[in-house]
């Protein structure tokens, strides 16, 4: 204890921040708690006590082991220590239980493997040149970044009150990009291919990785004019970045191809089964379309040119339903969104082929890569915001313009999370520190950029000021009215149409600045 | 101010703790037949809806004095009827007059949890904020930091929060700050109305009464009795006059009712202290039952001895040099002193002391902080009781880190940086060899942590023995009592010798 005040004391700004939101993340142990802790809390009981062989084919809970192995192996990890909490919470059949230890450790283990997040943030404050301002320590890019990373709202409401463990999963695709901008590739390619094997919805973000290392890596040098002098290709690396990759894959897909498990394992990993949308729209270019084709149906209906017999019941009584029903526009294929998602990537790709700009650019293709598949992908939850999110707030301390589109797209993306928590002592916490995190990013990166343009135009400040009428309506008037019954799904609609908007506006304006940014001139840099 | 966001930060870091700490149990959760302080409450707004005014102090069919009768100044009761008109509207339920006894619903809690956030933005809140803008000679991120830990003070969101205190502290306290801004800033009226209201909440707010009316009466007398201090005397005696008889207007008119409330608010028969409480009375009583030896009237007697006593030098010598700094000691000491002394005092009373505490927490950080701990810790038997080990740990900490980092304190344990130089100087005028004190004050800080620890470890691992089942909460209660008796001498040293040193600086100025 002492030790620690005399860390703290020490001007160690760092520690303070990391150790406040640590005490923070203690302080909501009791509030209110998803069925994604029943689904980990299962995950604990299958890997404890079954062999691996049938890991990936219980299914005695719902809830069914669907993440990958390396994950599965963390569970079994975490189970072993579980066991001294309570023996109980280990047992399959013990469906739904949650015992005060139950809860206790649990909680305890997502703050504690958060370490490795704030290590992370370590790391890339460290490695971040952000703009040069005052001496203030409050007014240093390094401060702000690591606020805007450990108080991040996002991940503190999904991780711990929600509950999952993107916390250290964050941590790892931190640590790995700061690794690539610390020139430590292999070591950045490494922890990547590990996180891709703890959850693969870091698939999305793989495109921008591979590029980035065939191109930056293993061609070691550039033509003058930038682009690519083919004979400078270095096989060597090219090898040992596969031999990572392919051990890694071999460590934690190998026994499951021994057992002669693939297809099953694969089958769990991408359950194509589900609808094109989460069962509250994730506020993507999706959402959008569902909302254009609710609102034609029903102008449809006004003006009788729909035939109200056969428009299927389930799309106008609710948007709750997991299989949306299309009444005007064409319904959406699974491969039809995979071909969106690839034609939304590929200009990236390509900007990170021709026009390299080092680390920089390999972020923003990142970014790009992980907003594009959230924006057209299958079945988006909308925590996937996060993935976009977190590295874009290593660019917000950078450049003022990446500073308002982080802002837009942090503002919107956060408040589209507003609907995970919907129970009534949550309200206040969601909105206190929701206001907490958008009045500090806006004002501590305004007070960053004071001396260039202002972050905002008229229109954006008026977008970003309507979230607010929206939340009062949607969670204060609306259930005093009298549409609470008759359209209850209509504060998720407009609140996921809205944010759509948002995230959809931040996407396009980052694409802009990213194709028609010059190419950072050689002699500049030299 | 230009800084006025960092300032925002910090006010909804305090709300999202207090609200956070508010999601765990209260006082008497599902605990018949009396339940605890949060049946109280919810019983006052029964009783302050239902029955006419005239009934709310006296005993009656439909109001049993035993169980949960008002025992608060009318402020209190009105606060109570304001609320109960809220509930009427959410849900009759929670205040129907009997039926709604020990009523407990996850709707109520929040709706009760609610309140307390409310008058707590509403009073406390900007209070500490303005305190904070009005202090001189700081940069900004100072006087954030500043607020920051102020408004991070485990103690009172514990009680308010967790607990579910005897009435809303942040109202009493809140308004008591008022006061203190207002005194402070010369709007002298303002700042003895806003008092009037604290008291007027809350009688325990009485522990302050002396210093201010030792502060405002000085300032008169530095204007002159004869010219525009007695005008300043008499305009205060007619705004505390009118104060009081405006919030006790539909009792004054009968002397019964008056009567009756006085009798409810100072309870004498209660005895000379309740639970464990870090005082002097409770401490002694390990070693000699004075409440059995002595008759109750001398007991009386003997604390109000003690406590007049103990408070005389600093009132004293702040009417002779009436100055803010001088005031803020001397409130620090009267509600120290009162709480160590006199009768029938509560557990969480100490929050009186620490309000004022807070206040110079810049001044001299390394003492505040320490002080403002051992106050939390003198609570902690309370704490458990109500099943709030989590918070507390957790804000205490939050706390200690927010002191450390903004002040840093373990590097301000000078003499000067303690207010100590000047007593130094004069103790060294007879014993030369007398350089020890800041390092004597440093260990003596870290044994405090350490024991604090050890038995914050061993209330919460091990099992009293047999014989003694209370051991451990009458441990915590003497240690700190202990340590309160210190710093009372340390910040009476600090009022007898600043104002010397004050002189001197006028002098050589």
């Amino acid at each position: 204890m002492a030790a620690l005040g005399l860390a703290a004391s020490g001007g160690n700004w760092f520690s303070a921040l990391a150790l406040g939101v640590t005490l923070l993340k203690c302080l909501l142990i009791p509030t209110y708690h998803s069925t994604d802790f029943e689904v980990h809390r299962n995950w604990l009981a299958i890997t404890h006590s079954l062999p691996v062989s049938q890991w990936y084919y219980e299914e005695t809970s719902e809830w069914t082991l669907d993440y990958p192995p390396f994950f599965a192996w963390f569970e079994y990890a975490l189970s072993h220590v579980a066991k001294y909490f309570d023996q109980e919470m280990l047992n399959i059949h013990n469906l739904n239980y949650a015992s005060a230890k139950t809860l206790l450790f649990q909680r305890f283990s997502v703050i504690f493997t958060d370490i490795l997040f704030v290590y992370a943030v370590h790391e890339c404050c460290k490695c971040i040149d952000g703009k040069k301002a005052g001496k203030e320590l409050t007014e240093k890019p390094k401060f702000i970044l690591s606020v805007l990373l450990l108080w991040n709202f996002g991940l503190l409401i999904v991780d711990h009150i929600h509950f999952q463990y993107n916390g250290f999963l964050m941590g790892l695709m931190l640590l790995s990009i700061a690794r690539l901008f610390q020139k430590r590739h292999m070591e950045g390619a490494l922890l990547f291919a590990v996180l891709l094997h703890f959850k693969h919805i870091y698939l999305y973000i793989a495109p921008a990785y591979g590029i980035y290392l065939l191109r930056s890596y293993c061609f070691t040098a550039n033509k003058p004019d930038g682009s690519v002098r083919w004979n400078s290709f270095n096989f060597v690396r090219l090898i040992s970045l596969g031999l990572i990759v392919f051990l890694v894959s071999a460590l934690s897909l190998g026994p499951f191809l021994a057992l002669n498990q693939l297809p099953q394992v694969f089958s769990r990993l991408f359950p194509f089964k589900r609808g094109l949308c989460h069962a509250y729209w994730a506020p993507n270019f999706w959402a959008l379309y569902n909302a254009l084709d609710k609102v034609l149906s029903v102008i449809g209906l006004k003006l009788k040119l729909l035939d109200p017999n056969k428009i299927p019941k389930a799309s106008m009584t609710s948007g709750l339903v997991q299989q949306f029903q299309h009444t005007v526009l064409p319904s959406v294929t699974p491969l039809a969104t995979l071909i969106c998602t690839l034609i939304a990537i590929l200009p990236s790709i390509f900007c990170l082929w021709f026009k390299p700009q080092g680390p920089k650019g390999f972020l923003r293709c990142l970014i790009l890569c992980a907003l594009s598949s959230f924006m057209f992908g299958w079945h988006v939850h909308e925590k996937a915001i996060l993935l976009a999110i977190l590295p874009m707030s290593l660019l917000s301390v950078g450049k003022a313009g990446d500073a308002s589109i982080f802002l837009i797209l942090t503002t919107t993306g956060h408040y589209s999370l507003f609907p995970l928590l919907f129970t009534a002592p949550e309200l206040p916490i969601k909105i206190l520190l929701m206001l907490l995190f958008t009045v500090y990013s806006i004002s501590s990166l305004k007070t960053l950029f004071r001396k260039e343009k202002p972050l905002f135009n008229w229109m954006e400040t008026f977008y970003l000021l309507g979230l607010g009428p929206l939340e009062v309506f949607c969670e204060f008037v609306f259930p005093f009215t009298s549409w609470k019954l008759k359209y209850s799904f209509l504060p998720l609609l407009l609140t996921s149409a809205y944010c759509a908007v948002g995230i959809t506006y931040a996407w396009f304006k980052l694409y802009v600045s990213v194709l028609t940014d010059p190419p950072v001139s050689k002699t500049k840099k030299q | 101010m230009e800084k006025w966001y960092l300032m925002t930060t910090v006010v909804l870091i305090g709300l999202t703790v207090r609200w956070t700490v508010s999601l765990n149990s209260y006082s008497g959760a599902g605990k018949p037949p009396m339940f605890g302080d949060y049946e109280a409450q919810r019983h006052w707004q029964e009783i302050t809806f239902n029955l006419p005014i005239k009934q709310w102090y006296f005993n009656s069919t439909d109001n049993n004095l035993l169980y949960w009768g008002l025992d608060y100044p009318p402020l209190t009761a009105y606060h109570s009827l304001l609320c109960a008109y809220v509930a009427k509207v959410i849900n009759p339920d929670w205040i129907a007059l009997h039926t709604s006894r020990g009523y407990e619903s996850q709707a109520h809690k929040l709706f009760m949890r609610a309140t307390v956030l409310i008058a707590d933005l509403l009073i406390y809140i900007p209070a500490v904020v303005l305190y904070c803008c009005c202090l001189k000679e700081m940069s900004t991120k100072k006087k954030v930091a500043n607020a920051l830990c102020i408004l991070l003070y485990p103690g009172l969101i514990l009680i308010d929060y967790g607990h579910f205190q005897d009435r809303y502290n942040s109202v009493s306290l809140g308004f008591a700050l008022w006061g203190v801004l207002g005194v402070s800033c010369h709007w002298d009226l303002l700042g003895s109305l806003a008092f009037c209201l604290a008291i007027n909440y809350k009688q325990m707010e009485l522990y302050h009464s002396l210093p201010f009316f030792c502060f405002l009466l000085g300032k008169c007398f530095k204007k002159g009795l004869k010219g525009k201090g007695f005008v300043l005397l008499v305009k205060l005696a007619c705004t505390v006059v009118a104060s009081f008889v405006l919030c006790w207007l539909p009792f004054v008119t009968e002397k019964e009712q008056t009567l009756q409330v006085l009798r409810r608010l100072f309870p004498v028969d209660r005895g000379l202290f309740e639970d464990k409480v870090a005082n002097i009375w409770c401490s002694l009583s390990v070693f000699l039952k004075i409440k059995n030896i002595l008759p109750r009237h001398t007991q009386i007697k003997i604390s109000f001895c003690f406590t007049f006593l103990s408070l005389l030098p600093a009132c004293i010598k702040l009417i002779l040099q009436p100055s803010p700094k001088g005031f803020r000691y001397t409130l620090v000491t009267c509600a120290l002193s009162f709480f160590l002394f006199s009768f029938q005092v509560h557990e969480k009373s100490i929050l009186l002391v620490s309000l004022p505490v807070c206040l110079v927490l810049n001044e001299i950080p390394f003492m505040s902080t320490w002080f403002l701990l051992v106050s939390t810790f003198s609570m902690l038997p309370l704490l458990l009781k109500d099943d709030l080990l989590m918070p507390t740990v957790v804000t205490v900490v939050a706390f200690f880190i927010a002191c450390a980092t903004s002040f840093s304190i373990f590097e301000k344990t000078s003499e000067e940086e303690l207010q100590l130089k000047s007593f130094s100087v004069s103790v060294r005028k007879y014993l030369p060899c007398f350089t020890f004190l800041p390092r004597v004050i440093q260990r003596l800080f870290l044994m405090s942590a350490i024991t604090m620890v050890l038995l914050t470890l061993m209330t919460v691992t091990l099992d009293p023995p047999q014989k003694f089942p209370d051991l451990f909460p009458v441990l915590v209660c003497f240690v700190s009592c202990l340590k309160f008796l210190f710093f009372l001498v340390y910040f009476n040293i600090i009022i007898m010798w600043d104002s010397k040193s004050g002189r001197n600086q006028k002098k050589t100025d």
